[in-house]
């Protein structure tokens, strides 16, 4: 081993560049080293958030909240005329809402709808545990119910009895009233999920646990993904919309290839 | 040794040998040659139009064939099993035989998903190539004398087609089609009086019971095909008598067929033709996923999944439930009367009647009793065309509805904005399609007219000696204008009093209708207006 090195870190040297694959190395490194700090903090926050957020990561939540969020809900969270009060709507809710782009809201109108990410990691857990300082709330989910590894078809039948109705059997979203709708499940983080049957974003009512259970929350999360990771049996799924896909895609692809087929057929000859 | 002298003269005579010597003893025993020689020398034009209701056909035979090997694994049964095969989700799941088996032919049995596939995929193209195939008869009025009763057996077949497709949808009892038997359900039991005990007969008690996929699987595996087919037969009976239609063009007339022969050409394009309907159908079942019952899950009464609607064929009825406005019950006369089931009921049911009756309706109208054998272009039945585009825009309005969910989601629009918008297009729609069709119709035959008369524009700029600039029209050639000008120009009935010297009222409605389709029209370039516009050079 030291042999082989040696030869090489000489060469280098004498080229006086470092190897191509070594900036890739570093950038690894650095990434596994975030990450896990992150993975670290996070999860600490999630088993006892309320106590170990740090007053620093607290006041700092305070600035953000201020500088960005304070417009509709009010300088002390207390909600105005255009925004709720988010006194007590605990972290789960600000992860949620914050962590999928829907907050800070676009634009006024029937829902918020998801846009890019606006805040760092650091910069939501500030604000998740700024608005979780103000009054106890539901807490960012445990990891045990998050690994999607429960029963799927105990979810699917929990999903089809709590959720199809909105969000449709295969979690490919539905209309509501007013322009408000239930929207794609398709790769939304567990965490994410678990945090939405919690909190009951927008227009979604609330699950709490003792209407659904963690289990049951957690085998829901499991089908979900198992939907999600294992393609149609069938081949494209043509959106998993239903006969209505059905039916556009041959009256458009079907029948449209097959007069286009008659007219080959019946064309004269050159 | 005999046998040898026997085969000399046999030789000597050139029979064919083997492929002779059979067709010998077939026609020996069943005297076929002489329908052979009558079928054989049929003769059908050629047009690419003319070759949807083969696609009807064959998607037909496409059902039969998959159709059969799906009846060697489902179980029309609903007694309550837990599921133990191999789709993961589903796993020790309650539900009915009925489903069980159809997971089973989707998962557990070699080819099964795909012939499931198939079956579903042939079956909306089954219906929506008969419905195309309608269209073409309607805009070319091919329903004419003497096909008007043949019209009327190709619009049953429609209204058969749809019960397959529906009893069919709703047999592997999954969630989506229960959640359709409740809506037809629902539907029967607004009718007054009676909706409730037909309900209650047709599924054995009160919804959903144990009976109905047994009852719907007899229905259709069993007495819908068998009639579908007998009707099917007599179909292609009639237009064998009947002869088949033709477009106008030069040298075609009411009383010949131009096209080629059914032996060898039709035969061999049909032939084929066949095969390239059933690839069209694997490759769109090998590709494409419908009805994922695994997704939808066996049926239970109290979930619903957004998104739940029946196949293309029975959107329109789905839509007109959804447009009806709400609050029409009433309560009176000892009953509740719902009339948000009743008008869609009664308005469908009338739509149908007047498809179905058209060939008639329009006969008296017009008043024609001569047999029509060459079709008319759609522009040169104006009021037609603009009958058929007003009923068209109607059932596309009703068949929107049926998706106005996903209207609203796909394009970020209000569900109530997308109902409204469609109740207006199902009302008001109907009547600007009229009228824009029949303008558009005749416009266009003002064109041909003026095409016949003066020719095409070249855009060659000429300078006479004089002075004068013209440009040069090109002429039409002889095969184009008989295109052009061969169509009746119908006049409307004139009101004519009878023996009693009294015009009756079924008279005059008569000829007011008949004012109305024929009131605007462009008759066609006669031979001497011909004549006259060739001496006029611009």
């Amino acid at each position: 081993m030291p042999r082989t090195q040696k030869p090489t870190n000489g060469r280098t040297r004498r080229s006086g560049r470092r190897s191509p694959l070594a900036s890739v190395a570093l950038i690894a490194i650095g990434l596994l080293f975030t990450g896990g700090a992150y993975a670290m903090i996070s999860t600490s926050t999630a088993t006892a958030q309320t106590e170990t957020a740090s007053q620093q990561t607290v006041s700092e939540g305070e600035k953000l909240f201020a500088a960005n969020c304070a417009t509709c809900h009010g300088l002390s969270a207390d909600g105005t005329g255009t925004g709720p009060s988010l006194i007590g709507v605990g972290a789960a809710s600000v992860d949620f809402q914050v962590g999928t782009g829907r907050m800070p809201m676009q634009a006024n109108g029937p829902q918020a709808i998801v846009k890019p990410v606006q805040f760092t990691e650091e910069q939501t857990a500030a604000l998740v545990a700024y608005v979780a300082s103000l009054a106890p709330g539901p807490a960012i989910p445990e990891a045990e119910y998050l690994d999607a590894e429960g029963d799927a078809a105990a979810g699917a039948e929990l999903f089809r009895i709590n959720c199809a109705m909105c969000h449709n059997v295969a979690g490919a979203g539905g209309a509501l009233t007013e322009g408000k709708y239930a929207p794609a499940l398709d790769g939304v983080t567990p965490q994410h999920i678990y945090e939405a049957m919690i909190t009951g974003p927008q227009n979604m009512p609330v699950f709490n646990d003792m209407n659904v259970s963690p289990e049951d929350k957690r085998d829901i999360i499991t089908y979900l993904k198992y939907i999600e990771n294992n393609p149609s049996p069938g081949g494209f799924a043509l959106g998993s919309l239903g006969p209505v896909s059905e039916g556009l895609f041959l009256w458009i692809f079907g029948l449209g290839a097959i007069v286009a087929l008659t007219v080959w057929i019946t064309a004269k000859s050159n | 040794m005999s046998t040898t002298t026997d085969m000399k003269p046999a030789e000597s005579k050139k029979s064919g040998g083997f492929t002779g010597a059979a067709a010998n003893y077939i026609d020996e025993r069943t005297s076929i040659s002489t329908a052979v020689k009558e079928l054989g020398r049929k003769i059908f034009p050629d047009h690419w139009s003319f070759l949807l209701g083969e696609v009807a056909l064959y998607s037909f035979v496409i059902i039969l064939l998959s159709g059969s090997f799906l009846t060697f694994f489902f179980q029309a049964s609903m007694a309550e099993v837990h599921y133990e095969g191999s789709y993961v989700p589903l796993k020790g799941v309650e539900m009915s035989v009925a489903m069980a088996s159809s997971l089973d032919i989707s998962f557990d049995v070699r080819g099964g998903l795909l012939m499931r596939q198939v079956h579903h995929w042939a079956a909306l193209l089954f219906v929506a190539s008969i419905g195309l195939h309608m269209l073409r008869i309607y805009f070319t009025g091919a329903f004419r004398k003497p096909r008007e009763l043949n019209w009327v057996i190709g619009f049953v077949l429609f209204i058969l087609a749809m019960a397959e497709g529906f009893t069919g949808y709703s047999l592997p009892d999954d969630l989506l089609s229960g959640n359709g038997l409740r809506i037809i359900d629902g539907m029967v039991k607004g009718i007054p009086v009676v909706g409730t005990w037909i309900s209650f007969l047709l599924f054995g008690g009160e919804f959903p019971g144990t009976d109905i996929v047994g009852r719907l699987y007899s229905l259709h595996i069993l007495l819908l095909p068998a009639i579908i087919v007998a009707l099917i037969a007599l179909h292609l009976l009639f237009v064998v008598v009947h002869k088949h239609t033709q477009y106008p063009g030069a040298g075609r007339t009411d009383t010949n067929v131009v096209g080629y022969p059914v032996l060898p050409v039709y035969a061999a394009k049909a032939g084929g033709f066949f095969f390239i309907v059933f690839g069209v159908v694997m490759l769109m079942a090998s590709f494409f996923t419908i009805n994922p019952i695994w997704n939808y899950g066996p049926y239970d009464p109290s979930p619903v999944s957004a998104g739940t609607q029946p196949d293309w064929y029975i959107g329109f009825a789905d839509g007109a439930l959804r447009l009806i406005p709400p609050g029409l019950e009433w309560v009176g006369l000892g009953g509740t009367w719902s009339f948000n089931i009743l008008i869609p009921l009664v308005g469908l049911g009338m739509f149908i009647g007047v498809v179905l009756l058209y060939p008639f309706l329009e006969a008296w109208i017009t008043g024609d009793k001569r047999e029509h054998h060459i079709l008319d272009r759609p522009r040169n039945a104006p009021t037609r065309t603009a009958i058929g585009a007003a009923g068209v825009t109607f059932y596309a309005g009703l068949w929107a509805a049926a998706s106005s969910d996903i209207i609203a989601t796909h394009f970020s629009v209000t569900m109530e904005g997308v109902i409204h918008t469609l109740q207006a297009v199902v009302i008001l729609g109907p009547f600007i399609a009229y009228f824009i069709t029949k303008r558009v119709c005749l416009a266009l035959q003002k064109k041909d007219r003026e095409i016949v008369l003066h020719g095409y524009e070249s855009g060659r700029i000429v300078r006479l000696p004089g002075g004068e600039y013209i440009e040069v029209h090109q002429p039409v050639d002889e095969y184009e204008r008989w295109k052009l000008v061969s169509y009746t120009n119908y006049k409307p009935l004139e009101l004519t009093p009878n023996a009693q010297g009294k015009v009756s009222p079924v008279q005059r409605v008569r000829a007011g209708l008949s004012r109305w389709f024929f009131e605007d029209r462009i008759a066609p370039v006669g031979t001497k207006e011909l004549e006259e516009s060739h001496g006029d050079h611009h």
